[in-house]
Order: structure tokens, then C-alpha cells, then sequence
């Protein structure tokens, strides 16, 4: 484990490899003196440009899930390879530098800054400063009108609605152009038309761009229009 | 992204941000008062010490008083009555006396404090009072008549009052006093004189010996409407102003009110040969201790104070307010100031606690601890440095009222002496014991809070170190949050 900051420059036999490959993944919290068992051994390959619904129950283990796919937290034990980078073993600051480059998150609340603007709040995706920062904004009004609201650039988030505030949160995802894009129930929190269109536009966005995306969902009707489905329930998958 | 977030942040927080703000301006101005005053009060026993002893003077030579002594007797002959038509009689006594709680001794001990090695300068001075004692008397009551004697108070204040006395129609009476001090014509550089400042006319010069010429404190002479050419009476005989003087430090007045030469004042006081007070220059400023103990040596029976021994002995409401403020002020000013800073952490850290899905999410999306804890830092570092803008407004406001205000503190007490303080009552009624200490002169001196860059240095100092202790609470909180507190579920 020499090499888990090399970052895959996109050598042939990578990009047509495997995203992600989960081997015997578990994950215990311990609160209070009380253990959870929230993944139970989890062997997992998710391709390149592959589109995933995670379906189950509540409390099942699809966010802790998530979070091992997104550099968030380390497993218990198993190995977590995201290309060349096991995330199992790597430190906190390299994970921090994954998620910065790798990965898009989508979350079920938004998580936008209450006191940013739309625009701003795309910008802190780029979490260096090492784009001069006229390319920031650039590329930040580029990202917003891809969604559909450059003309919402200056509004605050509590001045749009759930779905335009979905749509800055993807904007803010995707800005960076993440190998990955990871999404928390991201229609959790929308109304059924709502629902639909960013269901809409995460399948353009997959389309165009060749991501791979991992999106959590209780709906039904959403992991419908996946390309394959996965099942999580008391810690343990099964595809459906 | 830095400042744009970090100015939405104070914008849109405004709250958080007033709080904390107002908590460290708070503060941070009464450090400034607090710390103003005590260096206001600190110049005031400079300036009390400088207007009563000179400036050049390093030791005082004084003698204790015996109690009791200095009471003042007015002797009426028939030259000082006259008889109106109404049948009542007025009387008009002025009387030259050596001040309550003065001694006097030989002027003898000049020349023996001259003659002691590691004395430069010396002079002689006798501290006196004069009494005008006026009234009319009617006719009838059993006081007319020559060789009545009456008795002032306490030498001090003016009792004035109207009694019946014999009951046969009204009486009255009263007592007006000032200071007077003899000096040595001539004599600038060590004494009385040496604190003070020509506003008009002329200081004594040596040819002055044994006439009736008198040199006004400035305050004293605006008071009576005295100027230069007019004409003033002590001790029965009328003096004629040639000067007046002001202290040179423009928040007191001068050791007495009038000052008249030396040997006019012994002779009209009946008091030939005699000094009160000796005022002594010591060739080097380091050796006053050696001097003093040679001084005491040479003349066992007075006392010799150095400097530092007056300023000891400085009382009243200027110690009074000395101690309050350093003790009350400084302990009030560090206690408003941990609760400020108390404060300021608390708010932070539940500021924070209260973005923690914000800072999650950050986290979650590539940001370093670094740049989370570099915001949460510059969020109340800006906050700190608000509140000491604010602050600094509002302690130099607060000076600048005091100075408007100006409050004066009077030095009395141990000082007491012949008083000069224009409108300090009773000022001959301090213990008698006590007037060893300085020669004279109840000194009035206002209050005035000097303004240096030094304070606004506090105040960014003190915003700073509050911003940066509250940033790095808050920082340490927000270094431990987990990225995966991004996926806090909605509430
Ligand atoms: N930070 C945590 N501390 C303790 N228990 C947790 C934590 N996160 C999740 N869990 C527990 O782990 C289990 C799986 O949770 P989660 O992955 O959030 O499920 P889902 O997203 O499918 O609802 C649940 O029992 C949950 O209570
Ligand atoms: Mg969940």
C-alpha cells in the first residue's frame, strides 16, 4: 500500500475496469455501550459508467454503504478499492483529497450553505485553490446553467425551491467532473414532479458525462429506471 | 471563496455576530476607560506633588505642628471701627498668621541645609494665612469697644453668621481666609515658585525685600477679579499685585494664592527669623536618600520628606480614587473581559455545533480541516476585531466625556498646611499631626485622561487575542467533526 495517492490517470485498462470493488466489508458503531452492526461483510464490483440503485429498509445500512463508496469513513474491516486507492487504509487527509477530486455527493436535505448563493455555493466544490479563481466562476455559471438555473445564480437556497436547490446540489457535484457520483436519496425530500425531473436529469448527467453513479433510494419508481438494483437490509446485500 | 463566505457568514449570522461584538466592545472599552483613568489619576499625584512642592524639589523640610496650635485671634482697637449712623458699629480686621498646622523654626536651618554636601538649591518659605474678619455690630451689644477679641473657627473656611448678641438688634460677621505664602525674591528654580508660570506682570525680584508687593496664583486673582495694579490687603497693610502665576500643568493651581517676600511676610506675621518650610535640591537625583539622612542629621528637630515620602502621604479623594480604581477598575475590567471572551467562545462553539452538517457536508465534498478551521477562526477573529472597533468607538467616547466632564479630585487631608484650594472647605481642619508631610496647599486638580495610540493598541491587541482564543475553540470543534455528519438525517 505504497501508492493510495496516486490519483488513476485514466490509463486504458482502467477506465473499462471495475469502479469499485468491496471485499468482506463490515462496519460496527459503537454508541453508548450499544454495538450496531450496520454492514455485515459486504463482497461488492460496481463498473465504470455503471448506474446503481441501493433499495431497503430504513435503518438497513444503504447510507453507511454509501459512505464507504464516498471516502467518508473507513470500514470496521474488508477492503473498500475505489481504481487504485484502497479506501480501508488510507488516511484522513487522503481521503479528504479523494473526495475533493473523485467524487460528487448528492445529498437527501440539499447540504447547501444556508448563506451562499446558488453560484457560490457550486465554487466551494473546489475545495483547493488551485484553478485560478475567474476559472472557478467559469466553470461554476457553467455547471448552474447546465441545470437549468443560471438565471438563479445569486439567489440564496432559501430562496428556491426543493428542486432547484437539488439542482445547485448537483451542479455543486458535478463541477469538479467526479469520476463518481454518489446520491443519498436525492428525491427523498421532493414531491412526485419534482421527483422525476431530477431523476431526469441524473440519468442525462450519468448518460453524458460516463459517470458512475450510486444512487440510495426508497422508491421504487427511481431504482426502477436503474440499471441494476441492489437490495441492503440488517447489513447484508443481495441483488434483486 | 474565503472572504465571500466568511462575509455572508457575518451578514447572514448577524445575531451571533452582534452578540459576540457587542460583548468584546463591551469590554474592550471599559479596559480603556479603566485603563485611562488610572493613568489620569497616576499624572494628577505627578501634577498634586509638582504644584505643592516645585518641580525641581527633591526633599521638603517641615515641622510638625503642635494641635491646636494656629488658631488665629483677632484683635480689635478703636482704629479698626466706625460708627454709623444708625448707631451700629462696623468692624474690619485683617490678620497675618502662621497657617493651621504649620510650624515655624529658625531660618537659621537654611544656612545649615545649605552648608550639607550634595545640596544644590535651597530657599525658605513661611506658609501663612490671613483672616479678614468684618462685621457689624449693633449698637448696645456688649462687644463694642476697644480690646474685643473674637475667635475664628478654625482658621479655615469663612464662618459667617448674624447673631443678636445683646439684643438690641441684629450683628454680623464674617470670616474670609486665603493662603499666603513668603518666599524669597528672586528665587525661580527650587521652591513654590518653580511649578509655576507667568501669566502677567512679574515674578518677585530681590529688590522686592520688605516691600508690599504680592504675586497672585492666577485662579485665586480671576476669583477676586484681582489684575496686576490692583491692590490687596494682609495683615492690615495693602500689598500691590505685580504678578500673577499659574501652575504649569494646566489642571492645577499654584501651592498658595497670594505669595509675598519673605521678610514682609516675618514682619507683618510677627514672626522674625522664622521659615515653615525649607525646600532643598539634591545635586544628584540618586543620593536623596543619603541626603536625607544627612539633612536629619544636621537639623534633628524638623522633619525631611523626600519625594517619595509626600506621594506616600498624598490623601484624600485622589488616593481614594487611586485605589478604586486600581483595584475595582482592574478587577471589573478582566472580570467583563473573561466574560467576554467566555462569551465569545461559547457562542462560537454553538455556532458551530449548530453548522455542524454544514461543516460535514464541506468536509464531505474535499475540504481540508485546514480551510474549515482557517474559516471558523477568521469568522470570529472578524468578529473579535468588530467588537473592538466598536469598543474603541466607544472607550474613547467614554474618555472624551470624562474629560468634558472633567471631574476635579483635591488632594486634602495630609496636605493640609495653609490650604490655597480656592473653595476647599474648612481647608485648615486636617489633623494637625498630619501636616508634617507636605508644606502646603490643598491642590484642586481635574481629572484629564491622556489619549495615546497605546490605548487603540490595547483594544486591537485584546480583539485579536479574543478572536483568536474563541476561532480556535470553535476550530478545535469543528477539526472533530466527521465528514459523514454530512448524512445527518433531515430533522
Ligand atoms: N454514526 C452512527 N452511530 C451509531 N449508529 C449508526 C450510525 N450511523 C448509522 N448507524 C446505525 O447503523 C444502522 C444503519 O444505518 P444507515 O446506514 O443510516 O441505514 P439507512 O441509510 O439504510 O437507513 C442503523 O441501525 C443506524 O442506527
Ligand atoms: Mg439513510
Amino acid at each position: 500500500m505504497t501508492d493510495t495517492l496516486a490519483m488513476p490517470s485514466a490509463p486504458e485498462e482502467q477506465s473499462i475496469g471495475d469502479a469499485y470493488v468491496l471485499r468482506g466489508v463490515t462496519k460496527t458503531y459503537t454508541q453508548k455501550g450499544r454495538t450496531v452492526q450496520a454492514l455485515r461483510g459486504i463482497d461488492l464490483e460496481i463498473p465504470r459508467g455503471q448506474l446503481v440503485a441501493v433499495q431497503g429498509p430504513t435503518g438497513g445500512g444503504k447510507s453507511t454503504l454509501l459512505q464507504m463508496l464516498g471516502a467518508l469513513d473507513r470500514p470496521t474491516s474488508g477492503s473498500v478499492q475505489m481504481g487504485r486507492n484502497d479506501l480501508s487504509t488510507a488516511n484522513d487527509k487522503e481521503l479528504a483529497k479523494i473526495r475533493g477530486v473523485e467524487i460528487g455527493f448528492v445529498f437527501q436535505g440539499f447540504n447547501l450553505i444556508p448563506t451562499l448563493s446558488a453560484a457560490e455555493n457550486v465554487e466551494t466544490a473546489f475545495a483547493t485553490n488551485e484553478l485560478p479563481r475567474a476559472e472557478r466562476r467559469r466553470r461554476s455559471a457553467e455547471a448552474l446553467a447546465s441545470v437549468g438555473l443560471q438565471d438563479r445564480a445569486d439567489h440564496l437556497p432559501a430562496e428556491l425551491s426543493g428542486g432547484q436547490q437539488q439542482r445547485v446540489a448537483i451542479a455543486r457535484a458535478l463541477v469538479k467532473e467526479p469520476t463518481v457520483l454518489l446520491a443519498d436519496e436525492p428525491t427523498g425530500a421532493l414531491d412526485e414532479g419534482t421527483r422525476d425531473e431530477i431523476m431526469a436529469l441524473l440519468e442525462k448527467v450519468w448518460h453524458e458525462r460516463l459517470l458512475t453513479v450510486v444512487i440510495v433510494t426508497h422508491d421504487s419508481a427511481v431504482a426502477r429506471r436503474a440499471e441494476r438494483r441492489l437490495r441492503i437490509k440488517d447489513g447484508a446485500i443481495k441483488e434483486v | 471563496m474565503f472572504a465571500t463566505y466568511l462575509r455572508r457568514e457575518l451578514s447572514n449570522r448577524k445575531k451571533q455576530s452582534i452578540i459576540i461584538a457587542i460583548g468584546m466592545a463591551l469590554a474592550i472599552a471599559l479596559v480603556i476607560l479603566v485603563n485611562g483613568v488610572s493613568a489620569a489619576v497616576k499624572d494628577a499625584e505627578t501634577t498634586a506633588l509638582s504644584s505643592v512642592n516645585g518641580v525641581g524639589t527633591d526633599i521638603t523640610i517641615s515641622k510638625t505642628a503642635k494641635p491646636g496650635s494656629g488658631n488665629q485671634r483677632f484683635a480689635f482697637g478703636s482704629g479698626d471701627q466706625s460708627s454709623a449712623s444708625d448707631g451700629s458699629t462696623k468692624l474690619s480686621q485683617s490678620t497675618l498668621a502662621a497657617a493651621m498646622g504649620t510650624a515655624t523654626y529658625s531660618s537659621s536651618a537654611l544656612k545649615k541645609v545649605k552648608a550639607v554636601d550634595g545640596v544644590s538649591a535651597a530657599t525658605a518659605t513661611l506658609s501663612l494665612r490671613n483672616s479678614t474678619f468684618s462685621g457689624q455690630i449693633a449698637q448696645g451689644s456688649g462687644t463694642s469697644g476697644g480690646g474685643t477679641t473674637g475667635q475664628s473657627g478654625a482658621g479655615g473656611g469663612a464662618p459667617s453668621g448674624a447673631s443678636g448678641t445683646g439684643g438690641s438688634g441684629p450683628s454680623s460677621f464674617n470670616v474670609d481666609s486665603f493662603s499666603v505664602a513668603g518666599i524669597t525674591p528672586g528665587t525661580t528654580k527650587v521652591g513654590p515658585m518653580s511649578s509655576t508660570e507667568l501669566s502677567s506682570g512679574r515674578y518677585l525680584k530681590a529688590s522686592d525685600d520688605g516691600t508690599y508687593v504680592t504675586v497672585l496664583d492666577a485662579s485665586y486673582a480671576k476669583s477676586e477679579s484681582l489684575k496686576v495694579g490692583s491692590t490687596l490687603t494682609m495683615g492690615g497693610k495693602k500689598f500691590t499685585v505685580v504678578g500673577i502665576v499659574k501652575s504649569t500643568s494646566s489642571d492645577s493651581t499654584t501651592a498658595s494664592n497670594t505669595y509675598i517676600p519673605l521678610d514682609t511676610a516675618q514682619k507683618l506675621a510677627d514672626l522674625d527669623g522664622k521659615v515653615s518650610n525649607i525646600y532643598v535640591s539634591a545635586a544628584s537625583a540618586g543620593d536623596v536618600a543619603t541626603l536625607k539622612t544627612a539633612l536629619e542629621k544636621v537639623l534633628p528637630s524638623v522633619t525631611v520628606n523626600t519625594q517619595a515620602d509626600l506621594a506616600s502621604s498624598i490623601s484624600g479623594s485622589l488616593s481614594t480614587v487611586s485605589t478604586l480604581v486600581a483595584n475595582l477598575g482592574t478587577w471589573l475590567s478582566l472580570l467583563v473581559l473573561a466574560a467576554a471572551f467566555l462569551i465569545a467562545v461559547l457562542f462560537t462553539i454553538s455556532g458551530v455545533g449548530r453548522r455542524t452538517k454544514e461543516f460535514g457536508t464541506l468536509k464531505a465534498i474535499g475540504w481540508s480541516n485546514g480551510r474549515i478551521v482557517r474559516q471558523v477562526t477568521g469568522e470570529s477573529l472578524v468578529n473579535g476585531l468588530i467588537g473592538g472597533a466598536i469598543g474603541t468607538v466607544v472607550g474613547i467616547a467614554a474618555i472624551v466625556i470624562v474629560n468634558l466632564i472633567s471631574p476635579t479630585l483635591s488632594t486634602d487631608g495630609a496636605t493640609a498646611g495653609a490650604a490655597g484650594g480656592a473653595g476647599a472647605p474648612g481647608g485648615g481642619g486636617g489633623a494637625p499631626g498630619a501636616a508634617q508631610a507636605a508644606s502646603s496647599a490643598a491642590t484642586a486638580i481635574s481629572l484629564h485622561i491622556p489619549f495615546t495610540g497605546g490605548i487603540v493598541l490595547i483594544a486591537v491587541g485584546l480583539a485579536v487575542l479574543g478572536g483568536l482564543i474563541a476561532g480556535a475553540f470553535g476550530g478545535w470543534r469543528a477539526a472533530r467533526l466527521r465528514p459523514a455528519e454530512a448524512f445527518r438525517s433531515v430533522a
